[in-house]
């Protein structure tokens, strides 16, 4: 073997790839262990709040359901202060029609409801009435020539002879019959009825006439297509139709139509991703003129993420103050005793959380038992029962309870480590209890009690159960709120967002833990 | 914690006011969770102590809140549901998670620190964010109200748990053990069944434990991702005190804390075996 040349290992390939070989083997073995739980858990788990981050600003509802009427009010100034013109209403009623059908407009009317007050009873209005708008022009035609009574006639019309899913070559010359009848004709198959035996709907002919009306006689003649005959006829009685616009019976249907801050809101939130999720958990509001406040009484965000942060921190005080002595008496006493005490701490953290929440419910109350023996050692009276639940002090007893043994580990575990020649070698010094204790036991405690209280805090600022059931309305959190959207009042966009928040909290916070004392070292008992 | 002879006064008084503070903090701990031992057996509807209970008089104590968690069809049909739903996800939770566990401990695992991250996130998360997410999700999948998807959702809670424990007794775990058993002819199969199984059997228990009380005990997510059918003891225990107050609640509760009683000696237990198993406490 020549000095310089790698070194071989025994089959004669060189040592370091052989090495290197074996290592991407073993990375391989690894990970091929890891990978169906990794896998697993981003399909349950990782997706789930994924899909709830994306719902925050998802806003697909209102360009998906009013697609027409969206990008017609592209164009529109909302800055002038009237309504839009005609087309753009139509476009809305071609929409609505549509969605009315489908059962969608409600739905819509709900999520425009919760940036401008108001609309979902005019789309609730206007959805019951929106497939007679036209209804004087379907009369106008069916009475110049039956023909247009018969779906026959614009099946032949409108469709491809040999494919009737396609359009016909009518398609160029009425572009916007043609666009409402194709969605017409996917709608009766989608419902599996037969397209020549459904009459289309009353705005199907208004957009016949205003097709008609834009379209050349010059264009109209060279059209040698089905029905040419039919349409000419049409074309040629057009002045003598009655006139009616879209407008005006949209404003018949609902006056809230002639609100130009109605139009505002749906141009405003036309896009397919929307900030007003997080501006409403912030109780701003996302308006047509820019971000403004909400209005006073419907301000309750930033109020609930406040409450939810000062008594996290009372919670987490008291337990503190609760959990130091313990863990300091536990780890001052010999193994054996704090093993046994150690079993009082661990039986509540072991014991369901309902179990303990339907203890101090029952603790708690106005016939309750600390009531009761209260009256009985005469410390207050009969009428003047404490009110201990349903209220802030509820949720901070009860929560206090629950969240101290989350406390007491992690201090007793740091507190385990202070060698106790410390305080001694401070004693010898002559330091009396406190000064020993204070300047020299208790900084060493303070790791413990940064994870102790990170631990604690991040737990309660995210928790449900206990808030909801001894809460009442005062004490309650951001959480109860957030399940409240969810399964209530079903803006989930606005639960999403406000969950978004309290998340993006929850792991600033555990990124800060994790640097403390590191996600691993998370003991459990 | 002895009190020197030749304490003063004030050292006294301090020293038996600190452990009369650490009695009552104690009390306050445990307090809450047996005093419902004794309401649970109250012969009347109410939540307190009736003077009959106090005077311990036997006709003021009564089993029929605990015949009525037995008899009720409601109950009996939650019970059913959590033990249909518990041993599976626990099940499900143990085996991905032990298999992954053990890939986690080899010596060169690439990312090992995102993946840990991943794997303890549904710990980290807080329930109610876990379950808007899952309902919003499942509801897309069609696992929304079905008992795959609250099976699913209670696995996935309970793995970080099964993750930690497994991760814990491994740390301890002599790797020339199965060099020694590789040397003598065993192939990985066996080494795995034979030699490092039973090692690390105690830590695999325990946090099969944590993923069963993790599943049996949880409300919040299955509120969500379940439906009525899938209406599990903890969610007829949060109805029941949400709405209806009644008295069974308290049977099922002391039901619960004897349970989590033998749980907590189960897992003390195997920790004990554990670390004797390792040659990490004289035992």
């Amino acid at each position: 073997m020549s000095k310089d040349g790698p070194v071989l290992a025994a089959d004669g390939r060189p040592l370091k790839h052989s090495l290197r070989r074996a290592l991407r083997a073993e990375k391989m073995r690894a990970l091929a262990l890891i990978a169906p739980l990794l896998i697993f858990i981003l399909i349950t788990f990782i997706a789930p709040i994924g899909s709830m981050l994306f719902r925050s600003v998802e806003n697909e509802i209102v360009p998906d359901t009013l697609p027409r009427a969206t990008k017609a009010l592209q164009g529109w100034d909302q800055s002038a202060g009237i309504p839009p013109d005609e087309d753009i209403f139509a476009a809305m009623a071609y929409d609505l029609v549509i969605a009315a059908e489908r059962k969608l407009h409600t739905r819509l009317g709900t999520r425009l409801n919760y940036e401008y007050t108001g609309i979902s009873s005019i789309f609730r209005k206007t959805g019951r009435r929106v497939d007679d708008f036209g209804e004087a022009y379907q009369d106008a035609l069916t009475g110049l020539n039956p023909a247009w009574k018969s779906p026959g006639t614009w099946v032949s019309l409108m469709t491809a002879p040999d494919e009737r899913a396609r359009p016909g070559a009518a398609a160029e010359l009425l572009p916007e019959t043609s666009d409402l009848y194709q969605s017409f004709a996917r709608l009766v198959r989608d419902e599996g009825d037969d397209l020549s035996e459904e009459r289309p709907w009353a705005p199907v002919y208004a957009a016949l006439v205003r097709d008609l009306r834009q379209t050349d006689q010059a264009v109209l003649e060279s059209y040698s297509g089905p029905q040419a005959a039919l349409l000419s006829e049409a074309k040629a009685a057009l002045p003598d139709f009655p006139v009616t616009t879209f407008r005006e019976e949209f404003l018949t249907a609902d006056e809230g139509w002639a609100d130009p801050q109605v139009w505002a809101t749906i141009q405003a939130f036309s896009g397919d991703y929307t900030s007003g999720y997080f501006l409403n958990s912030v109780d701003l509001r996302k308006t047509p003129d820019g971000v403004a406040p909400q209005p006073e009484d419907e301000r309750i965000y930033i109020m609930l993420f406040k409450r939810t942060l000062i008594m996290s921190m009372i919670i987490m005080g008291s337990c503190v103050l609760l959990g130091y002595p313990i863990a300091y008496l536990l780890s001052n006493l010999p193994l054996r005793t704090s093993n046994l005490l150690l079993i009082l701490v661990l039986l509540p953290f072991w014991t369901s959380l309902l179990v303990r929440t339907s203890s101090w419910k029952v603790l708690l109350q106005q016939q309750g038992v600390i009531n009761d023996v209260l009256v009985w050692s005469g410390l207050i009276s009969d009428a003047g029962r404490l009110v201990m639940i349903n209220n802030q002090t509820g949720t901070i007893i009860a929560m206090t309870h629950i969240l101290l043994p989350f406390m007491i580990l992690p201090l007793y575990s740091v507190m385990k480590t202070i060698p106790p020649t410390y305080v001694r070698a401070a004693k010898s010094l002559g330091a009396t209890n406190w000064t020993a204790f204070w300047r020299v036991y208790f900084p060493q405690s303070v790791p413990g009690i940064g994870a102790g209280c990170i631990l604690v805090f991040i737990l309660a600022i995210g928790y449900y159960i206990t808030p909801e059931l001894v809460g009442g309305t005062k004490g309650v959190f951001i959480s109860n709120r957030i399940a409240y959207h969810i399964s209530s009042s079903l803006n989930w966009g606005l639960a999403a967002a406000l969950g978004s928040i309290l998340l993006a909290a929850v792991l600033i916070l555990y990124w800060v833990y994790d640097r403390l004392v590191g996600i691993d070292n998370v003991s459990l008992g | 914690m002895e009190l020197p002879p030749y304490a003063t006064l004030g050292q006294r008084i301090w020293h038996y006011g600190f452990k009369l503070l650490c009695g009552l903090i104690f009390f306050f701990l445990i307090a809450p969770i047996l005093v419902i031992i004794p309401l649970s057996f109250n012969a009347e509807n109410f939540f307190t102590f009736t003077p009959g209970m106090l005077a311990l008089d036997a006709d003021a104590y009564s089993l029929k809140h605990y015949q009525d968690f037995f008899t009720n069809p409601d109950w009996q049909q939650a019970l059913r549901n959590s033990l249909r739903i518990a041993p599976v996800a626990t099940l499900l939770a143990v085996s991905l998670g032990t298999l992954a566990a053990i890939g986690l401990s080899q010596p060169h695992v690439p990312f090992r620190r995102a993946i840990m991250a991943i794997l303890i996130s549904p710990m980290i998360v807080p329930l109610i964010i876990s379950a808007a997410g899952m309902y919003f999700f499942y509801s897309d999948i069609r696992l929304q109200g079905t008992y795959l998807g609250v099976v699913l959702a209670h696995a996935a809670l309970g793995i970080p748990f099964v993750i930690i424990t497994v991760t814990a007794t491994l740390v301890g775990f002599d790797h020339s053990l199965t060099r020694a058993s590789a040397s003598l002819g065993a192939d990985p199969v066996t080494t795995f069944f034979k030699v490092q199984m039973p090692l690390i059997l105690p830590g695999v228990i325990s946090g099969a434990l944590f993923a069963f009380i993790t599943s049996f005990d949880e409300v919040v997510v299955v509120l969500f991702v379940g439906s009525a059918n899938q209406q599990t003891l903890p969610w007829q225990m949060f109805t029941g005190l949400r709405e209806q107050i009644s008295p069974t609640i308290l049977a099922v509760a002391t039901l619960l804390v004897v349970i989590s009683i033998a749980l907590l000696t189960m897992v003390e237990v195997l920790r004990r075996r554990s670390e004797k198993l390792r040659g990490m406490s004289p035992g």
